[in-house]
This record gives structure tokens, C-alpha cells and sequence, in this order.
């Protein structure tokens, strides 16, 4: 599983978190001719409740389609965030909505905290958080390129959205890029 | 061989129609099948359908086996499923004429969901129902349209439930065509029939049909001769008759007629609509 | 898409989206179906798709119809499929007998969740690969597939078209709920690249057609309905015209040509993966999403030096019981990794005859294996 690099998205229903996972399996396939598996955690709330979306992308055929422990835990609620931080590596790298999600003290490893919610709002519509938190996640693990991710973002949301969505994903990998992300 | 004996009579105008080597059918004396699938098959004959493609669709019980005696493409498929197994045909190739020939047992008691849906769906078919209060293939037990205080091998001191008024219930579900007749009009019923194929949509009509082996036997009507005389002095003509009124009693008035002609959107829908 | 609404390409599906499409790429144009999680995004798809191909979705009543109507539009000369899960599959028994009795291609799609009874709706199983051998009352053969992803629910669906059509009988689906709802890539081919098994025709006119005399590989050709034919079709037992014959005699013909009909032709059937099972000790017999669950164990079992093979059932009936016999002579035990409580894992036992263990490693479901769980029944069977 050497090669795999797992990214666990998390949050509650509504937020666009699957969609942000489904968007992330496909910019690794459809776009960059890679492998992904993209799994969501099924429960019988349509909207509320902890949620999750997991990818796993490899160069290799991905066998085993679960994460134990995954190389990224992007987190956009409280509940969410408690429910899944248990199930991380030292070396996780943990990103949370800052305004959402307030870190466990006790944990040692410190999170790298993000204004998606807060840079959604600024554009206008609190729908475009969860790309907002693509374009972050795509400059801090550079598990993807940037077009394969944009050109995902474009077939999967309504057309008429697809100019607020790339801005969206431009503002989120520029908040990364001012944290030192980049270098 | 019986077959042997049959052909003999020399042809009937209507062995075009039948699968005349499987006859002699295998109801009873007195039963009214054999007159109705007679009727059904005239007014195939009188409505000039094309019989390569025209098909029957038959479920399970007495009146089952009647898509195993006519020479068109025919299926005798699971007990109640007729009306779904005919729906699927119907989409397949909108250009057969599908005709339902099933009893009340099959099409309002196990079938009872697919009716009511094939109507509010208003499947463009035939359904022909054959009510004889009773099932009869399995010995004369109590159906969904036994008369309250009817006498069956399994309501032996008379049915306490309500039956079904069938015509009552698929028009509620949206029939665009329902009539009610009993095997003493043979004209009437034939005449009804050409109108039901030549109907879009859903079209049902219920025959009210002698079991003189078990219905006949157990109500005081012992031959099928008592049932059609029965029918004869107790039936009361009432076209487009409120629909609430013609529950069936054990003694009480047949009524029967033409009691829905509507036109309304059926399925498949024809070409050019749908985007089709 | 092309004018005609083919596609052709790599796409990112899930389970279900692909099995849609395997449908469609393999000609099928009629979907009747009852909502049912987790196989519903299989008829959303198809209530999207099947209009822009030129086909017909409906949306019946209960799955009793679903089974029936699917049967009428084969007749009707269509492609026809159906999808569902357990609680469904319980109610199409009743069709499926009746098309394997009348011959009917159609194939039954299972997104098997966890049960039995409405179980676990949105959770994964696979408690029902019995009843699909066995669902239906009397004695019958079926053909039944278990894809491993998407791109495996694609093309095995297209698989399960051909082989209704070859061998005229409802081909079974068996997939997963972890399967169903898993996004991956998805390449599918353009159109001249899939090959599609045609309808066996009649080779006579009409007025000698005979439903039910079959061809040397006991398959009789198939007329449809409003073609002249003017056949007689019954779920009763019946003769080579189609008629009814209740007697012993009739039976007896009947039902060994619709078993013989599978069993004689099991070996073109049947299709298995393997990997390592020469010099092996141990072979982990599994399918579906197991199967890859399993690898990660077959992986650290290798790494710490057993000799474990990895054999994988792609067709589960007919159950590929030679190979397995054959398997059994040279190794110590089969270890089987299943979502239930033991139902592929007795078929091994069965074919292994002594020969070999068998270590059934049960799940009740709503969850796949811990591969760990696998891993520890790997080294006890070769201790």
C-alpha cells in the first residue's frame, strides 16, 4: 500500500463533502489517467450528521479500497473532526475549517487550520466551502496538479456555477500558498 | 384419441384461433369460460386485428388456461403477474394489441396491486376478468369477490368480508374503460369486447361466469343452467350506473353495462409525445 | 455521447453507474424496477439513460412486477434488466422461476446488503449467494457473476447479457453494496469493441416453429411475441410445442435439458481468477469486494513467507467444482472469506471432499473483513 496516498474528507451532511471527494477520485482518473477509489460512508440522514468521503489514489491498481489511517484528514465540523481524529498516524497531515472545528489540545499533532467557510462567505455563497477547502488541500499535498483538479471542478458543478467555483479554488490555494504551502 | 373425436364434428369458424389440438379444454359442464373465450375470440375475429399481433396473457386458475387454447402468441405466466408480465410486453413492442384474459382469484386477489396500478398507469390492454366468486382450480375456495355470506370450502357458513366491486375499484384507479356483463349476454359482451380493444388505455371488462362444480353447488344454483337462469332474471342494464352501487350480493341484482368511456393519457405513449 | 447516446471513454463511476452502463453498452432498452438502496442509483441511471437511447424505463409497483415485466419486454423482443437487493431479490424468486421455466434472457442485478429482513439497509453483505442458487422453488441450474469494482460491474454485466442470451435464462448479478457505491475509473469501450451475443432466432418459418426444440447445446431458439410465430409459452411443465403435459415423463425431460443446458456447458461458462496457487499450501478462495480484502492479507502473508494462493471465483454458479477438487489435491486448506455466516465456503467443502481443509472466515456484515482477521486463519491453515 506503499503507494497509495489516502485523503479522508469529513464533515457534516450538506457541505459538499462528498462531492469534493468525488470531484478529488476523478481529477485522479478521468484527468490525470491515474487510479483512485472513492468510497463515502453511506447513513440514512440526507442532510445533518457526520459524513465522510475517502479517496485513495495510487499510480498502481488500487486492491484494497479502505483507509485505516489516511495520509490527510481534511476536517469541516466538530463532529466530524472528534469522530475521525482517533484514527490517524503521527505523520497525518490534519487540515480543519478553522471557524468549525476547535482542535483537541490533547492531541500532539497540530493541526493546519483553514478559512474555507469564512473565504466561501466572502465570495458570496457558502455552497463553494468545500471547493474552496479542494484548492487548499490541492496546494498542501500536492497529491494532484492544479488543472486536473480545476478541469474535475468544471464537469461536476452546475454550469452556470463554474466561474465562482475556479475562483473558489483559486482563493483556497492561495490561503495555503500564504501559509508557506508552496515552498 | 378424444382429439380424433373432435375433428370429426368437422371445423368450427373459429379453429383459425384455437390450438384445436388441445382440445377438449379441460373446464367443467356448465362453466362459463368456454363461451367467454368464444365471445373474445369473435370479437378478435370481428375486430379485424392483426392476430400476428395480437397476444394473450393469461394467469393462474380456470381462467388461466385460456392463453394455452388460442393460436396467437400467448403466455401463461405466474399466478397474479399477468398484468405486469403484459405491461413489460406492451413497452417492449408498443405495437402488439396485449390482452389480459385472467379470473377475479388472480387479477384482484394475488394480482390485486398490479390492477390497480396497471390502471392508474393506464396501460394501453384489454383486461378481461372473469368473476366467478370462487377459486376453482384449487377446489372452491373463498376469493376476493365471494358475495358476503357466500359459501366456499373455506367459508363454509358464509364469508364474512366484503368483496370486491371491481369495477368500482379500477375505475377509482383510473380505467379509461369499464364494463360488466355476464355470461347471459353474449351479444352485449361481444359488442363490449370489440369496443375494449378498439379502447386506448386501460380497458376492463368483468364477466360474471357460472362455477356450477363449486360456486353453483354450494349456493343453491346447482347447475350452470341455475347460474345463467340467474343471471337472466336478476341482471339489471345500467350504463355509466354510479360505480359505488354495483357491489354483488348473494341474491340481490346484477348490474351491468358500459360504465366508463373516458380518454385520458395511457402508456406507451404514442409517438411523437413522451419525446418519444 | 454519440447522436445515437452511446459513450465511449474513461469515466469516474461508481458501482451502480457502471452497471448501468455495462447494460446499455450490451444493447439492453428496458429497466423495470422498485426502489431499493443500495442498488436505486442503478434505475436512476437507467431512468436517465434509457430515454436517449431509444429505450423504456418503468417504475413498477413491487418487485414481484418489476421480475414479471422484465420477462414480458424480453418477450417483447427487448434487451430487459432489473436491479435490487435482498428484500427484492426475495420477491423476483418467484419471476426468476418462472424465467427459467420459459426461458427468458433477462439478467437480475443483486447490490447485496446486509440481512436477512430489511437487515442493514445502507451496509454491505453477502448473505444471499445461496438464494441466488437456490431461490426459486424446484430444481433448476443458474448462472450467476461477482464483480470485484466498477470496471468489473461493467463488463461482467455486459457478460451477464451474453450469456442470457446464449444459454436463454435470467443470469444473476451478484454484487455488493461496497461495490455499488465505490467510485473508480471506468473505461468503456467504443461500441465496435463490445461484443454483443444476438437473440438465437427461429431457423424454421413460422407454422413449423416449436418453442422448446432445442439446438445441439440444448438452447432452443427464441421467437418473440407480434413476429407470426403464434407460440404457446407456460410455467407449467411442458413439451417441445410448448403445451402443457403434467406427467413424470415430461418432467423429467424438461428439468434435466434446463440443468443440462448450464451443467454441459459449465467449463465455456465458468471464468476464475488465479494468482499463486502453484506450490501453494494455503489458497484463499473468495469473490466480490472480499476478494480485494483478502489481497492485503494474501500480501503480508507472502511477506512473511507462506506460500498462499489467491483464487477467485468471477463466475460463483456454476461453481467451478473441478478446479477446486484439482486445487484441493495439493494444498492443506482453502481459507474462505465471506460477508455471511458460511454459504460459498460450504460449496468449497463440498468440491474439496476431504481433500483439502476449508476455514470459512465468516462477517455478518455491514462492514468487509479486517484483513488481520484474514491474515490469522492464512497462518493457522498452514501450521
Amino acid at each position: 500500500m506503499a503507494n497509495n496516498y489516502e485523503i479522508r474528507l469529513c464533515g457534516y451532511g450538506g457541505q459538499g463533502i462528498i462531492l469534493a471527494g468525488f470531484i478529488i477520485g476523478q481529477a485522479a482518473t478521468v484527468y490525470e489517467h491515474r487510479n483512485a477509489v472513492f468510497i463515502q460512508d453511506y447513513g440514512p440522514e440526507a442532510r445533518g450528521g457526520a459524513c465522510r468521503a475517502d479517496v485513495v489514489i495510487s499510480d498502481e491498481p488500487v486492491l484494497y479500497p479502505y483507509i485505516d489511517t489516511p495520509d490527510v484528514l481534511m476536517a469541516m465540523s466538530q463532529e466530524a473532526y472528534l469522530k475521525y481524529i482517533p484514527q490517524i498516524r503521527k505523520d497525518t497531515l490534519v487540515i480543519i475549517d478553522e471557524d468549525l472545528v476547535k482542535p483537541e489540545t490533547a492531541n500532539a499533532r497540530k493541526p493546519i487550520p483553514m478559512p474555507a467557510r469564512r473565504i466561501a462567505v466572502e465570495l458570496g455563497r457558502l455552497a463553494v466551502a468545500n471547493v474552496v477547502m479542494l484548492g487548499f488541500l490541492t496546494a498542501v499535498t500536492k497529491a494532484l496538479s492544479v488543472d486536473a483538479v480545476k478541469e474535475s471542478i468544471l464537469a461536476s458543478v452546475p454550469k452556470n456555477t463554474g466561474k465562482l467555483n475556479l475562483s473558489a479554488f483559486e482563493e483556497g490555494y492561495a490561503s495555503a500558498l500564504k501559509l508557506g504551502a508552496g515552498k | 384419441m378424444k382429439t380424433t373425436a373432435i375433428a370429426r364434428i368437422g371445423a368450427h369458424p373459429l379453429d383459425e384461433y384455437l390450438r384445436t389440438d388441445r382440445l377438449p379444454h379441460i373446464w367443467c359442464p356448465g362453466c362459463g369460460l368456454g363461451m367467454i373465450l368464444g365471445t373474445v375470440l369473435r370479437a378478435i375475429d370481428k375486430s379485424r386485428l392483426d392476430i400476428d399481433r395480437t397476444t394473450i396473457v393469461s394467469g393462474i386458475g380456470c381462467t388461466g388456461r385460456a392463453a394455452g387454447y388460442v393460436k396467437l402468441d400467448s403466455f401463461h405466466v405466474t399466478h397474479g403477474r399477468a398484468l405486469p408480465f403484459a405491461t413489460g410486453l406492451k413497452l417492449a413492442n408498443p405495437n402488439l394489441k396485449v390482452v389480459v384474459f385472467s379470473g377475479d382469484g388472480d387479477l384482484a386477489a394475488i394480482g390485486g396491486n398490479h390492477l390497480i396500478h396497471a390502471a392508474r398507469r393506464n396501460i394501453d390492454m384489454t383486461v378481461i376478468c372473469v368473476n366467478n366468486f370462487i377459486y376453482g382450480m384449487t377446489g372452491g375456495q373463498l376469493g376476493p369477490t365471494t358475495p358476503e355470506m357466500g359459501r366456499t370450502t373455506t367459508s363454509r357458513k358464509g364469508n364474512t368480508e366484503k368483496p370486491f366491486n371491481i369495477p368500482y375499484l379500477v375505475g377509482a384507479a383510473g380505467a379509461t374503460y369499464v364494463a360488466r356483463w355476464t355470461t347471459a349476454h353474449v351479444r352485449q359482451m361481444e359488442r363490449t369486447f370489440i369496443e375494449a380493444l378498439q379502447k386506448k388505455g386501460f380497458s376492463l371488462v368483468e364477466v360474471i361466469s357460472p362455477c356450477p362444480t363449486y360456486y353453483g353447488r354450494m349456493n343453491e344454483q346447482a347447475t350452470g343452467l341455475d347460474q345463467m337462469r340467474y343471471y337472466r332474471y336478476n341482471s339489471v342494464v345500467k350504463h355509466f350506473a354510479n360505480l359505488a352501487d354495483v357491489d354483488i350480493s348473494l341474491d340481490g341484482q346484477i348490474i351491468v353495462g358500459k360504465f366508463i368511456d373516458i380518454d385520458r393519457p395511457y402508456l406507451p405513449a404514442p409517438k411523437g409525445e413522451n419525446g418519444k | 455521447m454519440s447522436s445515437t447516446g452511446q459513450i465511449s471513454g474513461e469515466f469516474f463511476l461508481s458501482g451502480d453507474e457502471a452497471c448501468a452502463e455495462g447494460a446499455l453498452a450490451a444493447g439492453c432498452r428496458f429497466f423495470a424496477g422498485y426502489p431499493i438502496t443500495p442498488a436505486t442509483e442503478i434505475a436512476e441511471h437507467m431512468s436517465d439513460r434509457l430515454p436517449e437511447v431509444g429505450g423504456t424505463y418503468i417504475q413498477m409497483e413491487d418487485e414481484l412486477a418489476s421480475m414479471a415485466a422484465v420477462l414480458g419486454a424480453s418477450w417483447g423482443g427487448l434487451k430487459a434488466m432489473t436491479a435490487t437487493s435482498g428484500p427484492g431479490f426475495s420477491l423476483m424468486m418467484e419471476n426468476i422461476g418462472l424465467g427459467l421455466m420459459l426461458e427468458t434472457p433477462c439478467v437480475v442485478v443483486n447490490m447485496q446488503r446486509a440481512g436477512p429482513s430489511t437487515g442493514l439497509p445502507t451496509m454491505t453483505g453477502q448473505g444471499d449467494m445461496m438464494q441466488a442458487r437456490w431461490g426459486s422453488h424446484g430444481p433448476y441450474s443458474i448462472i450467476a457473476l461477482s464483480p470485484a469494482s466498477p470496471q468489473e460491474l461493467f463488463d461482467l454485466t455486459i457478460k451477464a447479457f451474453n450469456l442470457s442470451e446464449k444459454y436463454r435464462l435470467p443470469v444473476l448479478v451478484m454484487s455488493e453494496e461496497s461495490i455499488g457505491h465505490m467510485y473508480e475509473k471506468v473505461t468503456i469501450p467504443t461500441r465496435e469493441k463490445i461484443n454483443i451475443t444476438p437473440r438465437r432466432k427461429p431457423n424454421v418459418p413460422p407454422q413449423e416453429y416449436l418453442p422448446y426444440v432445442p439446438d445441439d447445446d440444448l438452447v432452443p431458439p427464441m421467437a418473440i411475441a407480434g413476429e407470426g410465430y403464434r407460440f404457446h409459452v407456460t410455467g407449467l411443465t411442458h413439451d417441445e410445442r410448448g403445451y402443457p403435459i403434467m406427467t413424470a415423463e415430461a418432467q423429467d425431460k424438461l428439468v434435466r435439458r434446463l440443468v443440462d443446458k448450464i451443467e454441459k456447458n459449465r467449463n465455456a461458462i465458468i471464468e476464475v481468477e488465479e494468482d499463486g496457487i502453484k506450490g501453494a499450501d494455503v489458497v484463499v478462495c473468495s469473490y466480490g469486494i472480499s476478494a480485494r480484502v483478502a489481497t492485503v492479507a494474501i500480501q503480508r502473508a507472502r511477506a512473511l513467507g507462506i506460500r498462499v494462493g489467491m483464487f477467485r471465483l468471477i463466475t460463483v454458479w456454476p461453481f467451478p467444482v473441478e478446479r477446486v477438487r484439482e486445487i484441493a489435491k495439493n494444498i492443506k486448506a482453502f481459507v474462505v472469506p465471506e460477508i455471511n455466516y458460511g454459504q460459498m465456503a460450504l460449496e468449497v467443502e463440498r468440491a474439496a471432499a476431504g481433500r483439502a481443509k476449508t476455514i470459512l472466515i465468516p462477517h455478518m456484515g455491514g462492514a468487509v473483513h479486517d484483513p488481520e482477521t484474514i491474515l490469522d486463519a492464512i497462518k493457522q491453515a498452514v501450521k
